[in-house]
């Protein structure tokens, strides 16, 4: 690595930003490329992988490069999904995807934590090559397997590029033998399990998408759940989930009117040198006063969109 | 040919087939003729019967000649028979130089394109959808198109500029005595408010029906007075799954519900959606969905307005039912929902066209509307509107109602997408100008709201937030910059192929014939 190499940092920013919704939407469809900052949604991943068949792989890659270049997404942030590593299209969709700086890269099929070091410095040699500070794309592993599962810690550990992991819940339910159910029960240790890995890591976390798009019942609740696990967004297949998704996520006025209490005895508490503090007789400790940030976060996030 | 410039700088042709054309100039500055047409006085005596069993002999006894003028009602819409088995039987006879003028023509209606060929259509007054139309760009009809809103249709009729010498109407329901609804029967479609004014001006009035029923039918649309024949054939007038739909569903396109949903944004925002409200819906994907919006938000605020104005559909009757609106003012009817409401529902009130529209009336429904969401093709960056010609200059759809309400509107919205297909729609220059720009409030697209500076609710609107306010410029550029620049200008022949007028009777802009 030359002298003037630079390398960027994960920030603070990274691994707090809003991202509620995270949009699929298929690598070979222009008109939703094109309209994806229309949608609402947080973020947009631009699929190459399971959202386009075998035979179209090489014009979704084409297509989605080209919108990278061309288009402004606004301020919608965009992440690509690219296909797994040993498939026979993940080195192309590297060296085409990376030069046009999306967000992040969603990858799929994360096991192992040498496997993650090998994608990071694929990655990194192509951002050396365009003249990119090495770090500039950041990771968003996708784990899908009952072995990814067990390595969910050394995974969200293994870069710093990484900013957040999600369950791939069909996937998964297949892979460890499981039934799909609405309630959901079947994910519940791998849901718990990748929050404490990401949470333990410093980053987000994800949760996986709910298919049946119709049912906007049944988004709700298992969203709702997933809020008070503790998770940070949730991926959507279909632009008529944002707006559920969203709602979902919206604090209420009490939790809000709290945050608000709460943020504000911090913030006195700092300027006056003042160690404890009480809010509504209970002592405040530093995670409470983040939790706090975060649901005022969400709260003008809602109140946009 | 000369040519003068009007107030939206499009050039118009002084005189065209004989007929001296005025240049559109603005609101109420023509000087309007002093009195209005009148039809041929005829008499019926006691004892003389109406009835007819066929086609023939109905244009046996109208005495229909070469050049004379015929109308229709489009309220049959893709599922109408009766103008096509007309046609023909009047080519059959060798009549030539027919001036169609129906209050619209659809796609149903391909097969008249080889009447136009052979001269027995040589003129048509009216809005037309698909492919007569476009034979129309190629330069198929001998004569000229001219081209009026629903309310401009009824005031050339009532002030005699299109003086209709024979109706046919195709009624759902009629009586021997030749009382018409449109609520009954196998082809019911609503109300027939769009051939009021020509039941009432025209020199003969010719119904036609499947469903004879006794005298007097109830819901009467047409009156006995107007009607001079009835006409009773077994081949059907019109098709029932042509007609209408069960219900009018609304669209799911995210893109098209976000923009409804901005509108139902800018109208709270315009301070308009208070108590009393008023507002006109549309059949269209976005209109129908705004429909939808308001309605909800009506419920939120515990707003009761005052009337919705149709053409009606489920949507609009579910917020009539549901005390939204006490009212329904409707001139057509889009769904079985919003037929069956006119039917049972007192509050629910067919109107005639020029009650709806007409300017040189002593008032149109139009005028006392809040607000109204239009579609369009194109929308330029004076805000002049295009929803006649598709952006290659072909015609391809009527005005309808666009003209009127955008001009009587308090606020009048344009809603569409920034993009069709690869095609930009918010442009320099509209391709053909069918509602000037000083009439229209605000354009909302998908990528962002544009208000127009002339509007009176401008300083209001822009000072709100929660909606993405751009110059009409911004959003050109936008849209410009998606399909990689403006595109080429379309290349047309000289010769002109019709008018737009303006609902006053003068003229907003020409059509050419388009290049092969």
């Amino acid at each position: 690595m030359s002298k003037d190499v630079k390398i960027v940092k994960r920030t603070i920013e990274d691994v707090t930003k809003i991202r509620r919704t995270r949009l699929y939407i298929p690598g070979n469809n222009p008109a939703m490329i094109r309209n994806a900052p229309l949608f609402g949604a947080d973020q947009v991943i631009f699929d190459l992988e399971d959202g386009v068949a075998v035979n179209q792989k090489d014009s979704a890659r084409i297509l989605v490069r080209n919108a990278l270049k061309s288009l402004d997404f606004g301020d919608t942030e965009v992440t690509v999904r690219i296909n797994a590593l040993g498939t026979d299209f993940f080195e192309d969709d590297l060296a085409e995807i990376i030069p046009t700086k999306p967000y992040a890269i969603v990858l799929p099929k994360a096991e192992t934590h040498s496997q993650l070091l090998q994608i990071c410095d694929k990655i990194a040699t192509i951002e050396e090559r365009n003249g990119m500070p090495i770090g500039t794309i950041k990771l968003m592993p996708i784990i899908e397997s009952a072995m990814g599962v067990l390595q969910a810690e050394q995974i969200a550990l293994a870069t710093d590029r990484i900013v957040g992991i999600s369950p791939g819940g069909e996937d998964l339910t297949a892979d460890i033998g499981a039934e799909r159910t609405v309630e959901g029960e079947e994910l519940l240790y791998i849901r718990s399990k990748l929050l404490i890995a990401a949470r333990g890591a410093g980053v987000q976390v994800y949760d996986t998408v709910f298919t049946n798009i119709r049912d906007k019942v049944g988004l709700i609740l298992q969203t709702k759940k997933i809020v008070r696990l503790g998770y940070d967004g949730k991926a959507c297949v279909h632009p008529s989930q944002i707006e559920p998704i969203h709602k979902s996520f919206m604090p209420t006025e009490e939790q809000i009117e709290r945050a608000e209490r709460i943020v504000e005895a911090y913030q006195l508490a700092q300027k006056e040198g003042v160690g404890v503090i009480c809010v509504d007789n209970r002592m405040i400790d530093v995670p409470v006063v983040k939790r706090s940030e975060r649901i005022l976060k969400r709260a003008e996030a809602g109140r946009k969109r | 040919m000369d040519f003068v410039e009007n107030i939206v700088g499009r050039k118009i042709p002084k005189k065209i087939n004989g007929r001296k054309l005025q240049p559109f100039m603005g609101l109420g500055k023509y000087t309007m003729p002093t009195h209005k047409a009148a039809s041929r006085i005829r008499r019926r005596l006691p004892g003389e019967t109406k009835l007819l069993h066929s086609i023939d002999e109905a244009i046996e006894k109208s005495e229909l000649k070469d050049g004379m003028t015929i109308s229709f009602h489009h309220h049959f819409r893709g599922g109408d028979n009766l103008m096509n088995l007309v046609i023909k039987k009047i080519a059959e006879k060798g009549i030539k130089n027919i001036t169609l003028a129906p209050s619209s023509i659809h796609p149903v209606h391909a097969p008249l394109v080889k009447y136009l060929e052979d001269g027995t259509i040589t003129n048509i007054s009216c809005g037309v959808t698909g492919p007569v139309g476009d034979a129309i760009s190629r330069g198929k009809l001998k004569g000229i198109l001219t081209v009026r809103s629903h309310g401009g249709r009824a005031r050339s009729i009532e002030d005699g500029d299109c003086k209709i010498d024979v109706t046919f109407i195709g009624a759902p329901t009629a009586d021997e005595f030749g009382n018409l609804n449109g609520v009954d029967g196998d082809q019911a479609c609503g109300p027939l408010g769009y051939l009021v004014p020509d039941a009432q001006f025209a020199d003969l009035v010719i119904a036609v029906t499947n469903n004879l029923v006794p005298f007097p039918c109830n819901h009467i649309s047409i009156n006995q007075n107007h009607v001079d024949y009835v006409v009773e054939i077994k081949e059907p007038i019109g098709d029932p799954d042509g007609i209408v739909s069960g219900t009018t569903r609304i669209t799911r396109d995210p893109i098209r519900l976000g923009i409804a949903k901005t509108c139902v944004k800018v109208i709270e925002a315009s301070g308009l959606l208070k108590d009393r409200f008023s507002f006109q819906s549309g059949a269209g994907g976005i209109t129908l969905a705004v429909t939808k919006f308001l309605s909800e938000r009506m419920k939120e605020l515990d707003i009761k307005g005052s009337f919705g104005m149709g053409g009606s559909t489920s949507a609009l009757v579910e917020m009539l039912e549901s005390g939204l609106f006490t009212r329904i003012l409707d001139v057509q009817a889009f769904d079985k929902v919003a037929i069956q409401s006119l039917k049972n529902n007192p509050n629910h009130i067919g109107i005639g066209a020029s009650q709806y529209a007409n300017i040189h009336s002593s008032g149109a429904a139009v005028n006392v509307l809040d607000t109204v969401v239009l579609g369009a093709t194109e929308v330029d960056i004076d805000f002049n509107v295009n929803v006649v010609t598709e952006s290659d200059g072909r015609i391809l759809h009527g005005i309808g109602g666009h003209q009127d309400t955008s001009e009587g509107a308090k606020l009048s919205i344009v809603a569409l997408p920034l993009l069709r297909g690869r095609n930009p729609v918010v442009i320099d220059r509209v391709t053909t100008v069918t509602a000037p720009g000083m009439n229209i409030d605000v354009v909302v697209t998908d990528y962002g709201v544009a208000v127009n500076p002339k509007s009176e609710y401008y300083r209001k609107l822009v000072k709100s937030t929660g909606i993405n306010f751009m110059t009409i410029e911004e959003l050109r550029d936008i849209a410009y910059n998606l399909v990689g620049g403006a595109p080429d200008s379309i290349p047309f022949e000289d010769r002109v192929v019709a008018i737009i007028e303006h609902r006053d009777g003068t003229i907003l802009d020409v059509i050419h014939q388009i290049k092969d």
